[in-house]
This record gives C-alpha cells, structure tokens and sequence, in this order.
C-alpha cells in the first residue's frame, strides 16, 4: 500500500502548485490523498482515520465543539430539506387527485400546483443531498483500483467446459431435425422489419418533380384568393405571395406549389435564357410586364425565401441567409443555396389575369438523390 | 473602497463579479431596444395655400437632398410621383429629414407638427400622381377579419417583421422595424408605398379591406396577453435563446460551480 503510493506520488509531487485560484475552484488543501497528505499528517494512522468525521475543516481538529456545532446544525437543514421534499411530494399527489383539469382555467391552476410541488419536492432532495455530501461526508478522494478484465485461465477453461457439456445435454448437434426448425420458425420474424419499413410510404415516385401548376392556371393571391392583372400589379418594387387557382388550402400542394411574384421596374429585369440538360430553366420570356414569378421554396433545404428587399432585388432566405438576386433570374449569390430559385413560366389568359404557362420546367426545392 | 478592499477577496466576489456582469450586460440589452409613441392622423383636404406653405417647408427642409423642385439629386431620390402617403410615413416617423444619407433611416422623434407634414405632403402630391394619404376611415380596423390578416401577414410580412411584428434582421446589416410604435396610417402608408428595402403592396394585390385585416393583426397582436409572464418583445427564438444563455445558463454555471467548490472554514459563531 504504502510502496504504490510512493511511486504514484512522484508524479503528483511534481506539480507545482498554481499561485492564484480560479472562481469555483477548491483552495489548496494539504489533505489529499498521497505521500504529501501523510508527510503533512506526520501522525502516521492515514487518511481514512483522518477523515471519519465531520471534522476535515481546516485547521480544526474533530472535537472541536465548533465543528461539532456546525456538523448538528447541517444536519438539522438537511433533515429539513427531506422534510419539504415529503410535504411538497405530498402536495403533488394531493394536487393531482383533487384538482381537476376540464376547462383552461382549472388546467392552468393544476399544472401550476404539479410543476410548483414536483419541483419543490426535487430541488429540496437535491439540495438536502447536496448539503449532506458538502457538510458531513468525509472530505477525501477515494481511489478504487481497477481489476484485470480478462478473466483467469482458469475460469476461463471451467467456461468453455461448461458449455460444452451443456450443449451436448441440449442435444442441439444431436438433433438436426429440432435445430433446423427453430431456425426455420424465427425467420419471418426476423424479416418481419423489413416488411414494417417498406409499408412507411410510397416510393415518391416522380412527385418531386412536379407542382400542380399547369397551363393556364391562373396566380391567386395567397390568403385572398384573387385573380391579378398586370394592371393591378403595377406598383414597381411590388411583392406578393402567390397560390396556384384550385389549390388554395391544399398544403400539400402549397408546400412545393408555392410562388413569389415580383414587378420590376422598366429596365431592371434581365434575366438570362439559361437550359439544363437540353430544358429550358429561364427566359424573359416568361415574364410578364417586368412581373417574374420564382418558386418560393429554398432550393437549400426548401425553406420559404419570403424576404425581398425591393432596393437591392436581393430576395433571402430567412434559414440559412442564401440570398437570391430576383433581377437576373434569382441566381445565388450569397449562402448554401446550390441553385437558382426556379422559374415559373408565366403568360396571360384571355381575360387579361396572369396564368401559368406550364408546370416549373425543373423541380422545386432542395436537392433529392435522383434529380441529376 | 476599504469596504470592497476587505472583502474583494472573499469566494463569494467572484460569483458577484459574474452576476454584475450578467446584470450590466442585460440592462444595456434592455436600453438598446427602442420605444416610443405617436399619434393618430386623417389628412385635411389640401388647399392651393397649404400647397405653397408645404413647398417653402419643403425646400427649407428637404430640398438640399432632395432638389429644389423635389427632382432628386445624386444624394436622395426624386419624388416626382412619390405621393402623399410616402412623406406621411417618412415624416411622421421622423425618417425625414433624414440624419445621414444611407440605405436605411431609423424611427425618431416628429420635428414637424402633423399640419407641416400634411403641407409638404400636399406639395409633393401636386408634383403629380401617387398614392395619397389613407382617412381614418380607411384604416379603422372595426369589423376587420383579423384571421385573415393573421394569413396575409404571415406569408407577406413575417419574413421580415417577425411573426408578432417585432422586427428582424434583412441583408447586409439593414433591418425590418418593430412595428410596436406604428399607427394603422403609418402600416397602411407603408404598405401602399414601400419605404426603403420593403416591397409596395399596392391596392390592386392586396386590397383596402385585405391592408385593414392586416393592420387589425397587427395592433390585436400587441393586446395579446402573455401567457408565459414575460414577452421579452415578442421577439421568439432569439430574445429568449438570449435569456436562457444569459440567465439560465449562467444561473446554472454558478449553480455547477457551487456544487463543486471545496467547503471553507465555515465560521461558526462565536469566533472572530
């Protein structure tokens, strides 16, 4: 005992002790544990005598009627902790049973009174055990020295003995018949999770590629549902939130169908004609009047890019800050964003409203592992 | 100082150090947010002499940016067509005249009486066209649907103006305003003309009643009571992420180092 805490002191003898002290840390203490701690001691019986009282206060001895003052008088605080935490435990189960919790009001006051008392109850026992550890447990550091894992060889034989011995009285080599067919009736249960998985949901199937815009569907003012002409979106620097006509609550149409429309004035609009894989992606073509519609959703992760700074053009993504320029076909010129908000082709109809040409040429959104 | 002196080294400075800090550093965050107050308006019908007042306002005022015939400068926009509803909302939430000249203007204190902005309203209106000043009938929110203006808001205004209206951040440093302090004419002159970064949201995209919805959403939201006690602005995630960084994590920090702290000479009575 005494030879593994030489050896072991040197290396904790070698630290110099620091000068000043950190908020929160413990002073120097000459009773730790090690060849210092019994130096110091110089009486020779150890730490664990030492410390079997509330008396490790330093520069007192155990007896002293102080410490002994100071160790009755904790005991009564912590008595009185675990006291509360009873009483507040017992309001709890009192509040649950008697206060009801059919209307708002009376659910307001019931959740009042658990929260109140449950929290009560746990923070008295946490600060009564706190106390106790602080105040009357003995003040050192204990070391548990760790056992070899690896068990001995010889525990290690009377195993692969026991084994053995006890799959040959299982017969289970004996009996291929038994053996065969256990195994045979665990199977779909083990394949049973996979069936589970594949009924999560569909395969998307090409939905991602699609919106329910389609030709000459007309733009509806989200919210109010109204028709616009080119006319009544005249103001430069106007933007507004779009719903396709016929899908005005359906959210999960909404969720990719969703559209920003903005005017420009003259001159301010320039979007180049721009294809991917042989499609067309952008033109002017779909704009009318100075008004481009872009989808409203992030091509990033696919949250809606609503912010538009009519003075810059710049329209922004309120997740990550990918910023999009609306004036040159929303390119990306800021943030994660690894695309261009996709254009939705744009006319007139008959009576003058402003109707989608078609669907989007590209799908919506952030990117999926199939898109290419 | 003897006093701090004596007990400057004690362990409980340090926690009381930490504590001012958090303190100081909440009060400031407080101070920093603004407030204020205005008033309500209905635009007196405008008179050739409320005209001529309105332009020697305006090029006492207004000119030196703007241009002696209010046909801009290399500094300030023209206002040819600006309309009357603009220099309601720029003037009666004191943006103009404007401090410096830069992108964005903050709200400050009205220097001009309500009859001074209405002149030189009037006077920019005469310049020719735009929209003109809202009556009060216009932007009273009886019988408004606010559930409407709830829809409206959340998908044309929230992005920047944050769910209740408490403002939030735009590109490159500008911001979108509380509107905690604005009056309905104020919300409905800028919505009709689009000050600074915000887009125009004309009549003809969003009608009259759709603008009195939203401002009904608007002034219903600041009544709203606060179920959790404090609002801290209203402003979500960020003010209260603030807080639990600030407040809960620290209290809890202290809490940690506490519980860890080696026990001192605990003093008992009757020595010293």
């Amino acid at each position: 005992m005494s030879d593994m805490e030489e050896t072991e002191g040197h290396a904790g003898s070698g630290v110099p002790a620091a000068p000043h002290r950190v908020i929160g840390t413990p002073p120097p203490s000459p009773r730790l544990l090690g060849p210092n701690a019994l130096a110091e001691g110089g009486d020779g019986t150890g730490e664990v005598a030492e410390a079997d009282d509330a008396q490790h206060i330093v520069g007192l001895p155990p007896d002293d009627p102080r410490v002994i003052v100071h160790a009755k008088r904790v005991e009564r605080i912590v008595a009185a902790c675990f006291t509360l935490a009873f009483i507040a435990g017992c309001g709890f189960i009192a509040a649950y049973v008697g206060l009801g919790v059919h209307t708002v009001d009376k659910t307001l006051r019931s959740n009042l009174a658990l929260g109140t008392s449950l929290s009560v109850a746990l923070l008295a026992l946490g600060l009564g055990a706190l106390l106790w550890v602080r105040h009357l447990m003995p003040d050192v550091e204990v070391v548990e020295e760790r056992h070899e894992l690896r068990s001995e060889e010889k525990d290690r034989k009377a195993f692969q003995e026991y084994f053995k011995q006890g799959t040959a009285n299982s017969q289970f080599v004996k009996r291929p018949l038994v053996r065969r067919t256990l195994m045979l009736g665990t199977l779909p249960l083990l394949a049973a999770p996979v069936v589970l998985l594949r009924d999560m949901g569909p395969l998307p199937g090409t939905s991602l590629r699609h919106t329910v815009w389609s030709p000459g569907r007309r733009l509806l003012v989200y919210g109010t549902n109204q028709p616009l002409t080119p006319a009544e979106f005249s103001a430069p620097g106007e933007s507004i939130t779009i719903v396709p006509e016929g899908y005005t609550e359906d959210l999960d149409a909404l969720a990719k169908a969703t559209v920003t429309l903005i005017k420009f004035r003259p001159g301010e609009l320039d979007i180049p004609t721009r294809t991917a894989g042989g499609t067309l992606i952008g033109t002017m073509n779909w704009t009318v009047d100075n008004i481009v519609a872009y989808s409203r959703i992030c091509t990033h992760v696919g949250c809606p890019v609503g912010l538009y700074e009519q003075t810059t053009h710049h329209l922004l993504c309120p997740c990550h800050q990918s910023t999009f320029d609306a004036s040159t076909g929303a390119t990306v010129i800021f943030g994660p964003a690894p695309r261009p908000l996709p254009q939705l082709p744009m006319t007139v109809d008959s009576q003058g409203y402003l109707v989608a040409r078609s669907d989007f040429t590209q799908p919506v959104g952030p990117s999926f592992w199939e898109r290419g | 100082m003897s006093w701090i002196n004596a007990r400057r080294r004690r362990p409980v400075a340090g926690y009381a150090a930490l504590l001012l800090g958090l303190v100081v550093v909440a009060l400031l965050y407080g101070s920093l947010t603004r407030q204020g107050g205005t008033a309500q308006a209905s635009a007196p019908p405008a008179s050739q002499q409320d005209i001529t007042v309105g332009k020697d306002l305006f090029d006492a005022s207004c000119s030196s940016c703007h241009g002696l015939d209010a046909q801009g400068t290399s500094q300030a926009p023209s206002l040819v067509g600006a309309g009357a509803a603009a220099v309601y909302f720029q003037m009666s939430t004191g943006r103009m005249p404007a401090k410096e000249v830069g992108a964005e203007n903050e709200r400050k204190p009205v220097t001009f009486t309500d009859q001074q902005i209405y002149q030189i309203a009037d006077y920019v209106a005469s310049l020719g066209g735009g929209p003109a000043i809202p009556t009060a009938e216009q932007v009273s929110t009886e019988g408004a649907n606010t559930a409407l203006g709830q829809q409206l808001f959340s998908a044309n205004c929230s992005q920047c103006h944050g769910f209740a209206g408490a403002g939030g951040a735009l590109t490159y440093g500008k911001d979108a305003p509380p509107l905690t302090q604005s009056t309905p004419t104020q919300i409905y002159t800028a919505m009709l003309t689009g000050p600074e970064s915000m887009p125009v949201f004309s009549d003809g995209a969003l009608s009259p009643s759709a603008k009195r919805d939203i401002i009904a959403y608007i002034t219903q939201t600041r009544v709203e009571p606060n179920p959790g006690g404090v609002s801290l602005g209203r402003t979500g995630p960020i003010t209260e992420g603030l807080v639990i960084w600030l407040g809960g994590l620290g209290f809890l920090v202290l809490i940690a180092m506490w519980i860890t702290v080696k026990r001192r000479d605990p003093r008992p009575t009757g020595t010293e």
